[in-house]
C-alpha cells in the first residue's frame, strides 16, 4: 500500500479522474497541496487572479466540455471569494469540484487567521460539500465529490480540507474509496402509467409546444428531441440556456421565449393546449406572471431533478428521468400529425414580427449591439465558434442575434446571471476547447468586474477575442430605469478605462470600432491576431431591448420594438410602445407611492405614452 | 395550510442537522418543531419534522429533503395512521393553599411529578402535542417557572413497514395549488 501525504493524494485522485486542468490561486492554508502539485506535470495549474475568475473558469471549462471543471483556493476570503462562482454554477446546474484549504483541525473554531466556516457558507449554493481533517478520508470525499457533481442534475461540490489533512500521511487506495452513498438517488425512472398519459396529452394536441431548456445538452439528447418534433411536426422554442440544444437553422426552432424571447413564441406558448418541457425549470424569466402563464395547456415536464415538479407551474404529467432515456420510451408512443393550422398561426405572429427585425435594416452610420452581434455571427460562421456572454442587454442582444447551430456553443450565466463571469468562463472554455475560437460578448460595466483575468490568458498565452459592447451605462438597468422609473437614471452611467490602452497594458491587442462600416475589418483582424484582443465596440448609449414582458407581468403583454424603428434614431429621443395595463397593478401602485414620497409627479414621460394606471390609494394621499 | 409530519432517516454525519433546517429556511417553510434521534441502527438518526404548509408544499418539503445527499428516507405521516408523542416538564408555583390542586391536575393529565420543593411541583407529562398544550393552559393560572417541550416524534401505526420507496411526485390536483410563488412583488 502506498503511503502519500494527503496533499499528493488529493492530486492522485485528479489524475483518476482524468482533470487535465486545474483553476487556482495559493495561500496559507493550502499551501502543502501547491507544493505536491509539482510532482504531478500532467495536470495543467492555471493561476488566476481573483479565486472568483477560478470558479468561473471550472465552470466555463464544464460547460463547454461536459467533463468536471476544477477550481482550488485557499482558506478565508480565498474561499468566500468563490461563493459567486459556485451559486454561478449551482443556478445553471454545472458541474464542478472547488477543493479549498482549511485552518489546522485543532485551530476549527477558534477565529484563526484566515478561517473561515466555509462548508457553512457553501451549504445553500452547493449540491453538497465536505469538510475532511483527516488524510485517511480525502480519497473518499474527493471521488464523491466528483460523482455528485457529474450525476443526476449536475452541480458544484465544495471539499474543504484542513492543513494538517494535506500534511500527514495516510494509505492511498483508490478502489477503497469508490464513492459509498446509500441517500443519494440521481436516477430517477417515471412510472409507464405516466409515459401513457404523456403520450395521450401529446397525440390528442392541437396547438402543442416544445420548451427546449439546457437538460438537453446536459443528456445530450438533441437529436431525441428533433426528432419527436418531426414525428409530430411540434414547434420547439428554447430557453436562454437551451440556445444551442436545437440548432437555430432547424425549421421547428421558433426561438427563444420569456422577457426578451420573441413575440411570436411568447403567444404561442400562451396559446399552445400542450406544453412538453424538457429539461427546463420554468424560471420567472420564462414565465412571466404565474397566474395568467398558459392557461390553454396541459403540461408535461420532463425533468432529472424532482424538485423542480411542480415548483413554479403544476403540471399534469411528470415524467421524472434522464431525458434521453425517457424520448426513448415516449418516441415509440407518440403518433404522426401535422399541426397545419397551428404552424399557420404560429407563421402569422412570425410574419408581423420579422418586419421589424434589424438584420434587415441599412447601415445609417449610428452603431448598435445589435448590428456588432449580428455581423461577428455572420462573419464567424464557418468557423467553429463558442460565444461566453456575461449578463444585460447584450446578453439578450446575442441570444436574439447570434445564431448558434450546436450544443455548448453559447455560454452564458442564466440563472444567478452574475456580472463578471464572461472573461474568466471563455477562458476556462477556451482550455476545454482549443481548437475552437472562443468570443467573449460583455459589456463595459460587467467586463470591469473580472478584467484583471486578461492577465491570466496573457500568462497562459490563450486566445480569447473580447467584444466589449460599450454604452457608457449599466445598460439593463438604464433600461428599466427608462421604463419603469420614469428615467432617472441612478447609478447607471458609467466610464470606464480606454479599454484599447487596458489591453495593451497587459501586453495583449486592443482595437476600437464605432462605425458599422468597420466591423467587418474589425473581426477580421481580430480573427488574425494570435493574442487575446479586446475590441472596444462604442455603441448607442440608449439604446433598449424589445421585446420585454416586464418581471411579473403576464408573458404575451410585451413592451414591442417600436415600429417606426429604434435602430434609424437617435436611442435618446425614441417611442415605444407600452401597451395597457403591461404592468402589474403592484408594480403601479408601489411606483405612485414612491412618486408621492419623492415629492415628484411624472414629469420627464413623453406626452404619448399611456400613463400608469394610478392607484385609487395613491389618488387619496395626491 | 395544515400541519404536516415528516419522517425523515438521516446519515449521522456532523452538520446533517444544519443541511435540513437550511433546506427549510432556504425554502421558505416555517418548521413548527423539529426532534431529531438515534434509532436501532448504528449511524443512522431519526428526524420528525412537523411543518406548517399545504399538500403541494408538503410534496416539494419532501423531494427537497430526499434531494439532500445524507437523507436516507422519507416519509410523509400526515395522512396515515400514526402514533405522535411529546415530552414536557412544566415547573408549576405553588402555596401550600395551591399545591393539592395541582397535583390532582397533574393525576388529571396522567403525569408524574418529577420534583418538588416549597415553591414548585415539576411534573412530566408526555401524550399528543395538543396534550400537552392543554396542561400548560390549565397550569397556567398558578404561574409556570418554568417549561419546556421536546417537540413531538411520530411513527407510523401497525406492522407495515414505511415505504422506501423513491419519491412519488404527485401532479397537481387543482384544488391545492399552494406554495404559491407567483406573488408580483416577488419579481425583480
Amino acid at each position: 500500500m502506498k503511503k502519500l501525504t494527503g496533499a499528493e493524494i488529493i492530486w492522485e485522485c485528479l489524475q483518476k479522474e482524468g482533470v487535465d486542468v486545474v483553476f487556482g490561486y495559493p495561500g496559507g492554508a493550502i499551501l502543502p497541496t501547491y507544493d505536491a502539485m509539482t510532482k504531478y506535470p500532467k495536470i495543467h495549474h492555471v493561476l488566476v487572479r481573483h479565486e472568483q475568475g477560478a470558479t468561473h473558469m471550472a465552470d466555463g471549462y464544464a460547460r463547454a466540455s461536459g467533463k468536471v471543471g476544477v477550481a482550488i483556493a485557499t482558506s478565508g476570503p480565498g474561499a468566500t471569494n468563490m461563493v459567486t462562482g459556485i451559486a454561478t454554477a449551482m443556478m445553471d446546474s454545472s458541474p464542478i469540484v472547488c477543493i479549498t484549504g482549511q485552518v489546522g483541525s485543532k485551530a476549527i473554531g477558534t477565529d484563526a487567521f484566515q478561517e473561515t466556516d466555509v462548508t457553512g457558507v457553501t451549504l445553500p449554493v452547493t449540491k453538497h460539500n465536505y469538510l475532511v481533517t483527516k488524510p485517511g478520508d480525502i480519497a473518499r470525499a474527493i471521488r464523491e465529490a466528483f460523482y455528485i457533481a457529474k450525476s443526476g442534475r449536475p452541480g458544484p461540490v465544495l471539499v474543504d480540507i484542513t492543513k494538517d489533512a494535506q500534511q500527514l500521511t495516510a494509505d492511498f487506495d483508490w478502489e477503497a474509496a469508490a464513492p459509498k452513498l446509500p441517500g443519494y438517488r440521481p436516477n430517477h425512472r417515471a412510472p409507464a402509467s405516466e409515459f401513457a398519459r404523456a403520450a395521450e396529452l401529446i397525440n390528442s394536441a392541437k396547438r402543442p409546444l416544445i420548451l427546449a431548456g439546457q437538460g438537453i445538452m446536459k443528456s445530450g439528447s438533441t437529436n431525441d428531441v428533433l426528432a419527436l418534433a418531426k414525428l409530430a411536426n411540434i414547434p420547439i422554442s428554447t430557453t436562454l440556456l437551451g440556445i444551442g440544444a436545437i440548432p437555430a437553422s432547424s425549421e421547428f426552432n421558433l426561438g427563444m421565449m420569456g422577457m426578451h424571447g420573441e413575440s411570436w413564441v411568447n403567444e404561442a406558448i400562451q396559446q399552445a393546449d400542450v406544453l412538453i418541457a424538457l429539461g427546463m425549470r420554468f424560471d420567472d424569466r420564462v414565465t412571466g406572471n404565474l397566474k395568467t402563464y398558459a392557461l390553454n395547456a396541459k403540461k408535461i415536464h420532463v425533468e432529472i431533478d424532482p424538485t423542480e415538479v411542480n415548483k413554479n407551474v403544476p403540471v399534469d404529467v411528470a415524467l421524472i428521468g434522464d431525458l434521453r432515456e425517457v424520448l426513448g420510451e415516449l418516441k415509440p408512443l407518440v403518433k404522426k400529425a401535422e399541426h397545419a393550422e397551428w404552424w399557420a398561426t404560429i407563421n402569422v405572429a412570425r410574419g408581423d414580427s420579422a418586419v421589424r427585425d434589424i438584420k434587415n435594416l441599412p447601415d445609417n452610420g449610428h452603431l448598435y449591439a445589435a448590428h456588432v452581434i449580428n455581423d461577428i455571427w455572420r462573419l464567424t460562421q464557418k468557423r467553429d465558434t463558442i460565444v461566453v456572454t456575461d449578463v444585460g442587454q447584450h446578453q439578450m442582444w446575442e441570444a436574439q442575434y447570434f445564431r448558434h447551430d450546436k450544443p455548448r456553443s453559447l455560454i452564458t450565466s442564466g440563472g444567478l446571471g452574475t456580472m463578471g463571469f464572461a472573461l474568466p468562463a471563455a477562458i476556462g472554455a477556451k482550455f476545454a476547447c482549443p481548437e475552437k475560437d472562443v468570443w467573449v460578448v460583455v459589456g463595459d460595466g460587467g467586463f470591469q468586474m473580472t478584467s484583471c483575468e486578461l492577465a491570466t490568458a496573457e500568462q497562459e498565452g490563450i486566445k480569447v477575442n473580447v467584444a466589449i459592447i460599450n454604452n457608457s451605462f449599466l445598460g439593463m438597468v438604464r433600461q428599466w430605469q427608462e421604463f419603469f422609473y420614469d428615467k432617472r437614471y441612478a447609478a447607471t452611467p458609467m466610464t470606464g478605462p480606454d479599454f484599447v490602452k487596458l489591453a495593451e497594458a497587459y501586453r495583449l491587442s486592443g482595437l476600437r470600432c464605432n462605425q458599422r462600416s468597420d466591423v467587418k475589418a474589425t473581426v477580421e483582424k481580430t480573427l488574425g491576431d494570435k493574442k487575446t484582443v479586446v475590441i472596444d465596440f462604442v455603441v448607442e448609449k440608449e439604446d433598449s431591448v424589445f421585446p420585454m414582458v416586464p418581471a411579473g407581468a403576464d408573458l404575451d403583454k410585451m413592451i414591442r420594438r417600436p415600429k417606426q424603428d429604434v435602430m434609424l434614431e437617435s436611442g435618446s429621443d425614441k417611442e415605444w410602445e407600452m401597451p395597457a395595463a403591461v404592468l402589474p397593478d403592484v408594480f403601479t401602485e408601489a411606483k405612485a407611492e414612491a412618486k408621492v414620497l419623492n415629492g415628484r409627479g411624472k414629469t420627464s414621460a413623453p406626452a404619448s405614452r399611456k400613463p400608469a394606471k394610478p392607484t385609487k390609494s395613491a389618488k387619496s394621499r395626491r | 395550510m395544515a400541519k404536516h409530519t415528516l419522517i425523515a432517516y438521516v446519515e449521522d454525519v456532523p452538520g446533517v442537522l444544519n443541511r435540513v433546517a437550511s433546506l427549510f429556511r432556504r425554502r421558505n417553510f416555517n418548521i413548527d418543531s423539529l426532534t431529531v434521534g438515534g434509532t436501532d441502527q448504528p449511524g443512522i438518526s431519526r428526524l420528525t419534522v412537523v411543518v406548517d404548509t399545504t399538500e403541494a408544499g408538503a410534496r416539494i418539503v419532501e423531494a427537497n429533503l430526499y434531494k439532500l445527499v445524507n437523507v436516507l428516507r422519507v416519509d410523509d405521516l400526515t395522512h396515515k395512521a400514526s402514533l405522535t408523542r411529546e415530552l414536557g416538564l412544566v415547573k408549576v408555583k405553588v402555596t401550600p393553599d395551591t399545591r393539592s390542586q395541582v397535583l390532582q391536575l397533574v393525576d388529571v393529565f396522567r403525569a408524574r411529578v418529577v420534583d418538588v420543593d416549597e415553591k414548585t411541583i415539576t411534573a412530566e407529562v408526555t401524550g399528543t402535542p395538543d396534550k400537552i398544550a392543554k396542561f400548560e393552559l390549565i397550569l397556567r393560572p398558578y404561574g409556570i417557572a418554568e417549561m419546556v417541550r421536546t417537540g413531538a416524534v411520530s411513527m407510523a401505526r401497525g406492522h407495515e413497514p414505511v415505504s422506501s420507496a423513491p419519491p412519488l411526485v404527485r401532479t397537481a390536483d387543482g384544488a391545492d395549488q399552494g406554495h404559491d410563488t407567483s406573488g408580483i412583488s416577488m419579481s425583480v
